[in-house]
């Protein structure tokens, strides 16, 4: 297939895996942002292919992983609601909650549906006016432009039985509070590609600046991930972090402003609770208040008040995702690994994606269950 | 499709008819929004996540990067 099948040439990979050993001096740690990404190293092996001297660590970039259990037990309150649907990517309906999951809330009588795009949430809140259908938004600036649209599509068509629970979540303003903890010590950062089709690479501008880390935006397939760590090795070894694009066929410096526009137009930016760190100031997208009848949050903050039985949240007992999720545990390092926690009966959101470094660990971990190329 | 959220897939347009497009890739079509990519012309590929091309994939640029592959390729080969 075109764009793809160029970027998984084996031959060239061996020859990119050489030309960073030949360049790669000091020990160094990389880490890749996005599950994508992780899920793509871990698929080709790529750990295996580069040098001893780079180490390479999964980052927050998993949506399912970093959304916050209080969301998710909302989103499962919400459920509960009479005459609400519940519509949300698929990967969101294992992941544990407090005290039940969506799916298990689905098996229990509840109306959640799993769609592929908001499209089709929207159609859904078409063909269903009696119903109010509720959209669980997670993700981050990729998707964050297309539940825009959504919302703005279902304003011009007057679907004013559309809803969504806003949990977007923004990249640069993570990678800040990652680098200002200095739990993990970084070199470099392979910045992901298709945030970075939306927002362009000049929002990491600060990050080699304030904190002297290379940043270079990868694409997903083998060779443009092995580009990418050739040019993060030749920026630390040379000593001038800067942000360079290993993924031009697809990403601007100043992104895609269509995108950005509608972005601008539907959210504010706000205050985000991520799964293992926190509320991150200025790392969310909330709807603003001229498209408020689509929120979620709003809509429904009267009747969730009446529902709730104010049990506590609970997090799962020796789970590590907020480590991993941090960056500052490996997979391997969880004492549930592979032993309680698996992708058939995960313990955590980590292990239930298909984005989760756990679940990519566990999938492609040993060096012969990595794909050739 | 992908189960993987933030990947996405280059897809050929196909035809396009208001804000929507047909796309193509090994031999499947669907439906595509091209709300957040109105420049997209019918022939070029665009990145599908979600249901929503979220960007034109720039060819030149595809062009150039191969082009800087093969010479990293030819260069390992002499050093």
């Amino acid at each position: 297939m075109k764009f793809l099948d160029e970027y998984q040439n084996s031959d060239l990979a061996t020859k990119l895996a050489r030309r960073i050993a030949s360049r790669s001096i000091k020990p160094i740690r990389l880490m890749e942002f996005c599950g994508g990404h992780t899920h793509a190293i871990m698929r080709h092996g790529i750990r295996q292919l580069v040098p001893e001297t780079v180490e390479m660590r999964a980052g927050p970039g998993c949506p399912v992983c970093v959304t916050a259990t209080t969301d998710l037990d909302k989103a499962i309150a919400l459920a509960w609601l009479p005459n609400v649907t519940i519509t949300t990517f698929g990967d969101m309906m294992r992941v544990p909650g407090s005290y039940s999951s969506l799916q298990r809330t689905k098996a229990e009588g509840a109306d959640v549906r799993v769609v592929y795009s908001t499209m089709d949430a929207v159609e859904i809140a078409r063909e269903n006016p009696k119903k109010s259908v509720i959209f669980i938004g997670i993700g981050f600036e990729t998707t964050a432009p297309t539940i825009a649209a959504s919302i703005i599509k279902a304003q011009q068509e007057g679907i004013e039985n559309f809803h969504v629970l806003s949990c977007l979540k923004l990249t640069p303003p993570v990678m800040k509070t990652l680098l200002d903890s200095g739990e993990v010590k970084l070199d470099g950062i392979i910045c992901p590609g298709h945030v970075s089709v939306i927002i362009g690479s000049r929002p990491y501008e600060f990050i080699p600046a304030d904190y002297g880390v290379a940043c270079v935006i990868s694409g997903f397939e083998p060779i443009d991930i092995l580009l990418c760590v050739s040019k993060l090795v030749e920026q630390i070894e040379a000593g001038q972090p800067k942000v360079e694009i290993a993924y031009r066929r697809g990403v601007k410096p100043q992104g895609n402003r269509k995108a950005l526009e509608l972005m601008e137009e539907v959210f504010q930016i706000d205050g985000a609770n991520w799964r293992g760190i926190g509320i991150v100031p200025q790392s969310g997208l909330k709807i603003n208040q001229e498209y408020e009848h689509f929120d979620a949050d709003k809509v429904f903050s009267g009747l969730l008040r009446f529902a709730r039985n104010d049990k506590p949240v609970r997090e799962p007992k020796g789970c590590r995702c907020g480590d991993v999720i941090r960056g500052v545990a490996t997979p391997l390092e969880c004492h549930l690994f592979g032993k309680v926690c698996t992708p058939e009966k995960p313990v955590g959101p980590c292990m239930v994606s298909s984005e989760g470094a756990c679940a990519a660990y566990y999938q492609y971990g040993s060096p012969e269950s990595s794909e050739n190329f | 499709m992908p189960k993987v959220m933030c990947l996405a897939i280059p897809m050929r347009i196909a035809s396009i008819e208001g804000d929507e497009a047909e796309a193509e890739v090994g031999g499947v079509v669907r439906r595509v929004s091209i709300a957040l990519t109105p420049e997209a012309k019918v022939g070029e590929y665009v990145l599908l996540h979600t249901g929503y091309a979220i960007g034109v994939i720039d060819e030149v640029e595809a062009k150039e990067t191969l082009k800087l592959l093969e010479e990293i390729a030819s260069f390992s080969e002499v050093s």
